[in-house]
C-alpha cells in the first residue's frame, strides 16, 4: 500500500530536514544579553582596613545547581565577590542538586586543605556529617542560607529570613488593609514548592503576622517555583475567589507566570505582593504594576565568602567591637515599595 | 483491531449492565458485518465514546462535586474556560502521546521538547529576527525544533533499534540540559507583540490556546481513524512483524510517529509561550507522566495496537477539573497528588473490566 520510497525522496526529506537545521540554528544566540547582572552592588560598601589585602587564602565554595534566577544570582555573585579580592583563590564546585555528589565535593576540598569552605548545601541535614568533618579537620565552614541540623557543623551561619519573609509580608498587607480601610479583605497566598521547609517558615510567618491584624489566609495555593506552575496555579486561584483584594506570592521567578495569569483573566483588583526581589517584579514596582516585594537576599553566599576570607585570616567584622565574626548572621528581610525600588535595584536578579 | 468488537458477547447483561453498559451491547458481536444495518447502540458501542464511558461517569462526577461544592464559582463560562485553557497545552502534548503509545513505542521526552522549543522560539536572536520580520518566525522556529527532536527520537528508536524508553529518556535529559544551555537558566520573556496578540486572543469568546486544542483533537481524531496512517499506526502497534508482512514500512511510521509527538511538542511550547509569556528551560517539568496517565486513563493499551483520541481528551479534562475543583474549595496540593493517583488506579481498573467483558469469548 505504501509508496515506495525512492532515493530521491529519501534525499528531498533529509534536505528538507538540514534546511531546517539551518534556520533554527541562527535562532540559538542570546548574545546580547548585555543586562549583566551586577547582583552584589556592594561595590560601595565598606572600604576600611579588612578590604586590604592579608595573607593568600583558598576558599572552597559549593552550591546547589543554578536552576532558577534567585540560585543563579546567588551562584555569581558568590563568585564576583571572590573576583574582587586578590588574596582569595576560589575552588568552586560544579553545582549540584545532589547531595551525595555534593558531599564528595566538599571531602575533596578537605583533602585539599583549604583554608575555609562556603557551603550552600542542598539539603541542610544531608550535608551535616561532611560539614563536621571538616570542621574536625580544622577546615572552618560558613554554612549559607540552609542551615545544618548540628551547631558543630559550622563555623558561622548565614541566612536568609524565610519566616522574617512571611511576617514583612504579612505586615504588610496588614498595613494595606488599615491604610485602605478594607472591611473582610480576601487575602489568598501563592506559595512556593509545599515540602520545602522554607516554603512552610515564609507560610507560618505570613500567617503569624496577619493575625496580629485579625486577619487571616482566605485562599491558598502551592506553585513549583517555576513559571508554568505560578500560571496555572494563579489561574485556578482567581477563579477560586471572585474578588482578591491581596495576595501574596512566594517567589518572584514564578511570579513572571502568576502576573501572566493576571492578565490572561484581566484581574488587577487587589495589591500584588511579591517575593525575594527579583529585577522583574522591581521593574514592575515602578511602573505601578506591582504593589511591592519582599526581599531574600540572593547576595548571602557572597556575604558568605567575605566572612569566610576574614575568617581564615583571623579577622573580625571591623563595624564590630568584637575581634571574631559572628556565630551567625540572619539577612532582613525588607518590603521594597515604589519608595524605595531605586535603592533596591542593584540587588534585583533577572529571572 | 481497537474496537472492543465480542466476538460472542460473552458477558452477562447483568454484569454488562452493572458496568453501565447497555446489556444488548456485547451480542451485537461484530457488529459491522456487510449487509446487516448496525443498531445505534451498536454504532455508539464501537464509537470511542463507549470505550469512554466510565471517564464520562468521572467527568460528571467531578462536575457535581464541583457545582455542589463551589457553586457559581464552579459553573461559571470563566471557570469553565480557564479549565479549558489550562488543559490544552497537556491536551495537545496527550494527542501526540496517544498516537506513539497505540503505535507500540513511549515517549518520554515530551517535556524536556516542550521546553527547548520554548526556549529556543525566545532567545534574543529569534526574537530580534521575529520582530524585524514576522512573529509566525518563533511559531516556526518552535514547530521545526519539536519535530526535529521528534525525529531524532525516531531515527534512535526505528533505525537504530534503541528500546523507546531509553531513547527518549536520553533525549529528556539532552533537550532539557540542551535548553538550559541556551536560556542560561533564564527566563526569556516573550517580547513580540504581534505573537502575544494572536495567541493571547479570543474568538467568540473562546480563547484562541482553547481553539488550537480544539483542532489538534478534530484532527488528531481524523487522522487516527479515518486515514491510512491511523490504521498502520494500530497495526505496527499490535503486531509489528504482521504489520511488516501486511506491507507496511514498520520502521519509517514509527519514526513518523515520534515526529509526529515532537511536532506536537512544538505546538504545545508554543502555546506555553502564550500562556505564560515566557519560554523557559523550567517549562513542561514532568510533562511525560501527566500525558501518559491522561492517556492510559483515557483508555489507550500502553502496550499499544489499541487507543483513543477521544478518551486522551478526557483523560486530560479530568486531571485539570480535579486541581481546579480542588483549589475552588481551597484543598492542598498534596490531597491533590492522592486523588490523582486513587482515579488513575480507578480509571485503569474500571478499563480493564469493561476490556475483559468485551472480549472474553
Amino acid at each position: 500500500m505504501s509508496r515506495p520510497t525512492t532515493p530521491l525522496r529519501k534525499l528531498g526529506v533529509i534536505g528538507t530536514a538540514l534546511a531546517a537545521i539551518v534556520i533554527a540554528a541562527g535562532c540559538t544566540s542570546n548574545t546580547a544579553d548585555s543586562d549583566k547582572n551586577d547582583s552584589g552592588g556592594t561595590d560601595s560598601a565598606k572600604a576600611g582596613s579588612n578590604d586590604e589585602a592579608g595573607e593568600t587564602v583558598t576558599i572552597g565554595f559549593s552550591g546547589p545547581e543554578a536552576d532558577h534566577g534567585w540560585l543563579a544570582a546567588i551562584n555569581s555573585a558568590a563568585l564576583d565577590e571572590a573576583e574582587k579580592y586578590e588574596d582569595v583563590e576560589l575552588l568552586a564546585a560544579e553545582g549540584t542538586n545532589d547531595p551525595s555528589l555534593q558531599i564528595s565535593q566538599i571531602e575533596t576540598f578537605i583533602n585539599d586543605e583549604v583554608d575555609a569552605i562556603v557551603l550552600l548545601p542542598t539539603d541542610g541535614a544531608a550535608l551535616t556529617a561532611v560539614a563536621i568533618k571538616a570542621m574536625e579537620a580544622g577546615i572552618p565552614v560558613v554554612n549559607v542560607d540552609r542551615e545544618f541540623s548540628s551547631p558543630f557543623a559550622a563555623r558561622t551561619t548565614i541566612l536568609g529570613d524565610n519566616y522574617g519573609m512571611g511576617v514583612s509580608a504579612g505586615t504588610y498587607a496588614c498595613q494595606l488593609v488599615e491604610d485602605n480601610n478594607l472591611t473582610n479583605p480576601v487575602i489568598a497566598e501563592i506559595a512556593g514548592i509545599d515540602a520545602l521547609p522554607l516554603t512552610q517558615d515564609r507560610s507560618e510567618g505570613f500567617a503569624a503576622a496577619l493575625k496580629e491584624c485579625g486577619e487571616e489566609v482566605d485562599n491558598r495555593v502551592a506553585a513549583e517555583f517555576t513559571v508554568e506552575s505560578g500560571e496555572a496555579q494563579a489561574s485556578n486561584l482567581l477563579q477560586a475567589a471572585p474578588k482578591i483584594d491581596i495576595i501574596w506570592n512566594h517567589d518572584d521567578d514564578q511570579g513572571v507566570g502568576v502576573k501572566a495569569a493576571f492578565d490572561n483573566a484581566n484581574r488587577d483588583e487587589f495589591f500584588f505582593i511579591g517575593g525575594a526581589g527579583s529585577a522583574n517584579a522591581m521593574r514592575w514596582i515602578q511602573d505601578g504594576e506591582m504593589e511591592a516585594t519582599v526581599l531574600y537576599p540572593p547576595t548571602q553566599a557572597a556575604d558568605g565568602i567575605r566572612l569566610a576570607r576574614l575568617i581564615a585570616q583571623n579577622k573580625g567584622l571591623s563595624d564590630l567591637v568584637q575581634v571574631e565574626v559572628p556565630k551567625r548572621i540572619v539577612l532582613n528581610a525588607p518590603v521594597v515599595t515604589k519608595d524605595n525600588v531605586e535603592e533596591y535595584m542593584p540587588l534585583g536578579f533577572e529571572s | 483491531m481497537n474496537d472492543n468488537t465480542a466476538a460472542s458477547g460473552g458477558a452477562l447483561p447483568a454484569q454488562a449492565g452493572s458496568a453501565g453498559l447497555p446489556p444488548e451491547a456485547p451480542r451485537t458481536g461484530r457488529g459491522g458485518a456487510p449487509g446487516v444495518p448496525a443498531s445505534p447502540v451498536a454504532t455508539f458501542m464501537r464509537s470511542g465514546a463507549a470505550r469512554s464511558l466510565g471517564l464520562v461517569v468521572a467527568l460528571v462526577v467531578l462536575f457535581v462535586v464541583g457545582i455542589i461544592t463551589a457553586g457559581d464559582r464552579f459553573a461559571s463560562v470563566d471557570n469553565m474556560l480557564t479549565i479549558l485553557r489550562l488543559a490544552s497545552v497537556i491536551g495537545v502534548v496527550s494527542i501526540g502521546m496517544t498516537f506513539v503509545i497505540t503505535g507500540g513505542g513511549i515517549d518520554l521526552s515530551v517535556g524536556a521538547i516542550v521546553a527547548l522549543a520554548s526556549v529556543w522560539a525566545t532567545t534574543l536572536a529569534t526574537q530580534t529576527i521575529a520582530n524585524d520580520y514576522h512573529w509566525t518566525l518563533m511559531v516556526t522556529t518552535a514547530l521545526l525544533v519539536g519535530t526535529g527532536c521528534g525525529l531524532v527520537n525516531g531515527v534512535l528508536v526505528a533505525y537504530g533499534r534503541v528500546v523507546p524508553f531509553i531513547a527518549t529518556l536520553a533525549m529528556l535529559a539532552a533537550a532539557r540540559g540542551l535548553a538550559e544551555i541556551l536560556a542560561g537558566r533564564r527566563t526569556q520573556i516573550v517580547d513580540v507583540d504581534g505573537f502575544t496578540d494572536f495567541f493571547g486572543a479570543s474568538v467568540l469568546g473562546v480563547p484562541v490556546l482553547v481553539i488550537i486544542f480544539a483542532l489538534v483533537a478534530a484532527v488528531g481524531w481524523v487522522v487516527f481513524n479515518r486515514t491510512t496512517f491511523g490504521r498502520r499506526t494500530f497495526a505496527v502497534g499490535g503486531n509489528p512483524e504482521a504489520a511488516r508482512l501486511a506491507g507496511i514500512k514498520v520502521k519509517r511510521h514509527t519514526m513518523m510517529l515520534y515526529a509526529l509527538v515532537g511536532l506536537c511538542c512544538g505546538i504545545a511550547a508554543i502555546m506555553l509561550m502564550a500562556r505564560t509569556t515566557t519560554g523557559s528551560s523550567t517549562h513542561g517539568l514532568l510533562y511525560e507522566l501527566d500525558a501518559i496517565a491522561a492517556v492510559v486513563i483515557g483508555g489507550t493499551l500502553l502496550s499499544g495496537g489499541r487507543g483513543t483520541i477521544v478518551g486522551t481528551v478526557f483523560g486530560v479534562l479530568i486531571f485539570t477539573m480535579l486541581s481546579n475543583v480542588f483549589t475552588l474549595n481551597n484543598l492542598s496540593i498534596s490531597a491533590q497528588s492522592v486523588a490523582k493517583g486513587l482515579i488513575i488506579v480507578v480509571a485503569v481498573l474500571l478499563q480493564q473490566r469493561l476490556a475483559a467483558r468485551s472480549t472474553s469469548t
